[in-house]
């Protein structure tokens, strides 16, 4: 690697200072916690998103060919960290990152002209439907997809399918050939939610956030709407995930710089016994810890975003390293914050409380540590 | 200095350093062939001494000091080149010795012309080797209470009191001190630094056996030591803010040192290899499994944060990484030790003789040794207590 790659340039940072002062006016907390009050059925201000969308956050990875702004990882990295930073509900990560970038990896070039420019235009949610149990297990498919003359027919039923009940089209992990645990004889298919058969169940979360269930019973769908090849579907996967990964280290970066520094700002104004609670060095050293594992956080979601672009081959690694490094710095990040704000850190009126319950759920996106751990420790060969 | 400029200036390096750095100078070096000077210093082989030699003639000992008094006189910038073009053809340092490292730079910045010519061309030419005087056994992480005293009479300071930990001190010349020269000022306020001739009367040295059976720190006594007047360096009870400018080096030093040690280190990973049982091309113990990724992952993290610390500063970007590396660095030292020990069982119990391998030895050695790293430059708690301050920015 050449040149800096653990320092953002001048262009990065005015996309950040940007992003920043765009999402602390448009989608501050408070945003979520009325999409969350008002039962809202969408799940995010499609306003906010239109918004997003003439900045060019939707297809901020894309190519110009297909319409995007082609600024690579590290651009979707500033901007989601500052989406982090205010919990902004968007179809930002399930569409931008994961839907966009399984199109642009695996599908054909028909595929790519008529769906990645609706993506940038903003015409098209997208939401991956891969998990079936509840923990991320990205080869345990057993939603079947059998062959027939002019397609396929789908069966079987998917959990936490993130924008599951709101996006345009589901982009379908199933299984083609070969036993329920094989990495091989896995297919992705296109489907539209309205096709007869599909069953969308929104569930609620801890994150106020959309996640859906969603069942599959006898949906028949064309040949045409295979992406990729059939079987071939985990080759599309195994970067599609690795992309979101790092994509939502870096929104869990932001995340964990806000509460951190709202914790820290609240150490400086809190007073008991007669003095800023900041002064007891009892706090002081959790504080600074914290910040330790912050320093190291940055490093590692920095090299794993600029590793999608220009080092593909470490990316493996680096993102089972980001993820798993970033779920047990927002678990220690909003734990201590809560703690450390004192009584008032379990109100709801507080928002502390909605990054704790965000963290949660992003610690479970795409593999919880252990996964990752398991994973690296493979990756390293014991 | 452009860019065109710079290029030409590292290919003129690249093309010296290839005629001149001998080729048994370009190999990993132990620690008895390291050259630490002084006046007992002795060049552990003709091609060592014919490298230093060479070095200094070119003025590259010290490469960014003034060339006044013996140093190369160039930038920030050659001086990164140098080593950049040192590096690349693993060159050793010519000599070692906090005089080069921590000294020499507080004396430029501080010191009188006086010190300058007496000092900085002797440390340059190897000639005298430092110690440095600043914990007492009543004053380790408040240094400032110390109470080692310079008493002023007339033209000299008469010293009483003694110093701890005062690395390699039986080996050599010169040490420099924090004295307190004013008892009654507040503790930061009366404190000088001194510079004492170690040959000087009344000077005495006795090595410290440590839990490691390392006996590198010393503790070094004054009694009725006559330190003459002109040692002084930053003005009389102006001693903490030269201290100050000095502990920064020496922390930097310690974040790139961490690993920098003569006993032989073995990987965690390696070690496992060695001394665990796989299955299926696993670890079989799913705890010590799961400790070496989390090891893993943590030096994979420092990795990347020290690649950051040195990126920003190329781009004068500031950032808190590099305060917080001395703590990260020293404390993933000691996960390190406790890891391989938990790796080895009772293999990395071996403490000397013929029932283990050396490797295993120095393993146990190593983790004795990991303990003082997360307390000597400053503690674990000292350096929480400084990134709470000046980072955070916290009441104090």
């Amino acid at each position: 690697m050449s040149g800096a790659v653990l320092v953002l340039n001048e262009e990065e940072r005015l996309l950040r200072d940007t992003a920043r002062e765009f999402l602390q006016s448009h989608a501050p907390v408070a945003a979520l916690r009325r999409l969350r009050d008002t039962r809202d059925e969408l799940g995010y201000a499609p306003d906010l998103w239109r918004s997003m969308v003439e900045l060019g956050w939707a297809s901020i990875t894309l190519p110009e060919q297909y319409g995007g702004l082609d600024f690579g990882f590290r651009g979707l990295g500033v901007v989601l960290e500052e989406c982090g930073r205010t919990l902004a509900a968007s179809p930002l990560f399930a569409t931008g990152v994961v839907g966009a970038s399984a199109i642009l990896l695996g599908g054909s070039e028909q595929q790519r002209t008529t769906l990645l420019p609706e993506i940038a235009r903003g015409g098209l949610t997208l939401a991956l439907a891969l998990e079936e149990t509840h923990h991320h297990r990205p080869h345990h498919i057993a939603t079947t997809a059998e062959a027939r003359s002019d397609g396929f027919t789908l069966n079987g039923r998917k959990t936490f399918v993130l924008d599951g009940h709101s996006a345009d089209r589901l982009i379908v992990v199933a299984r083609s050939d070969g036993d329920v645990d094989s990495q091989s004889g896995l297919t992705l298919f296109l489907v539209h939610p309205m096709t007869d058969g599909v069953v969308r169940e929104r569930t609620i979360m801890a994150d106020s956030r959309n996640a859906a269930n969603i069942r599959f019973d006898n949906v028949t769908v064309g040949a045409d709407s295979v992406l990729g090849a059939v079987n071939g579907g985990h080759e599309i996967l195994a970067p599609v995930l690795d992309r979101g990964r790092v994509a939502i280290a870096a929104e869990m970066m932001g995340l964990a710089l806000e509460a951190f520094e709202r914790t820290v700002a609240y150490l400086k104004e809190r007073r008991q016994f007669d003095a800023p609670i900041g002064s007891f060095q009892a706090l002081q050293h959790r504080a600074a810890l914290m910040q330790s594992e912050l320093e190291l956080a940055r490093s590692v979601v920095l090299a794993a975003l600029s590793a999608v672009d220009q080092t593909p081959q470490q990316l493996p690694l680096l993102a089972s390293l980001a993820k798993a490094r970033l779920n047990e710095l927002v678990k220690l990040v909003t734990n201590e914050a809560v703690q450390m704000h004192g009584g008032i850190g379990v109100t709801d009126e507080l928002e502390i409380g909605f990054f704790l319950k965000r963290a949660r759920v992003a610690m479970q996106v795409f593999g919880d540590t252990g996964f990752h751990k398991d994973r690296y420790a493979t990756l390293c060969g014991y | 200095m452009g860019d065109l400029e710079l290029d030409s200036f590292r290919s003129e390096t690249r093309a010296w350093l290839e005629a001149n750095c001998p080729e048994s100078q370009r190999q990993p070096i132990s620690p008895e062939e390291q050259y630490w000077g002084g006046r007992r210093g002795k060049f552990p082989s003709e091609d060592a001494r014919l490298w230093f030699q060479r070095m200094r003639e070119r003025g590259w000992i010290a490469p960014e000091w003034p060339a006044a008094y013996g140093g190369g006189g160039l930038s920030a910038l050659q001086g990164r080149i140098i080593k950049e073009e040192m590096k690349r053809i693993r060159a050793r340092a010519p000599i070692y010795g906090i005089g080069l490292w921590m000294l020499g730079p507080a004396i430029l910045e501080y010191g009188t012309e006086a010190q300058k010519q007496q000092h900085i061309p002797a440390i340059i030419n190897g000639e005298t080797r430092w110690a440095q005087g600043y914990s007492e056994p009543g004053a380790g992480s408040d240094l400032a209470s110390l109470q080692c005293r310079a008493e002023a009479q007339g033209d000299h300071f008469l010293v009483n009191g003694s110093k701890i930990w005062t690395t390699s001190a039986d080996k050599c010349d010169w040490i420099f001190c924090l004295v307190r020269t004013d008892p009654v000022a507040p503790k930061h306020e009366g404190i000088s630094f001194l510079l004492i001739d170690m040959d000087d009367p009344g000077v005495t040295t006795r090595p410290i056996e440590l839990i490691s059976g390392e006996s590198e720190f010393c503790q070094t006594f004054f009694d009725n030591v006559m330190v003459p007047r002109e040692n002084l360096v930053g003005g009389l009870n102006k001693g903490w803010a030269v201290a100050k400018a000095l502990l920064v080096h020496e922390r930097k030093l310690m974040a790139e040192l961490g690993t920098d040690t003569p006993r032989q280190m073995v990987e965690p990973r390696a070690a496992a290899r060695d001394y665990l049982a796989f299955e299926a091309g696993r670890i079989a113990d799913a705890r010590l499994r799961s400790d070496l990724v989390d090891y893993e992952m943590l030096m994979h993290a420092v990795g990347l944060t020290h690649a950051r610390c040195f990126e920003e500063s190329q781009a004068g970007a500031w950032s808190a990484a590099p305060l917080v590396m001395k703590y990260v660095g020293t404390e993933a030292e000691k996960v390190k030790s406790e890891l391989l020990l938990a790796i080895m069982g009772s293999r990395g119990l071996g403490w000397e003789g013929e029932g283990f391998s050396q490797a295993e030895i120095d393993t146990l050695r190593l983790w004795a040794m990991s303990k003082a790293m997360t307390i000597a430059g400053g503690t674990s708690e000292i350096q929480l207590n400084v990134i709470a301050k000046r980072v955070l920015e916290l009441p104090q």
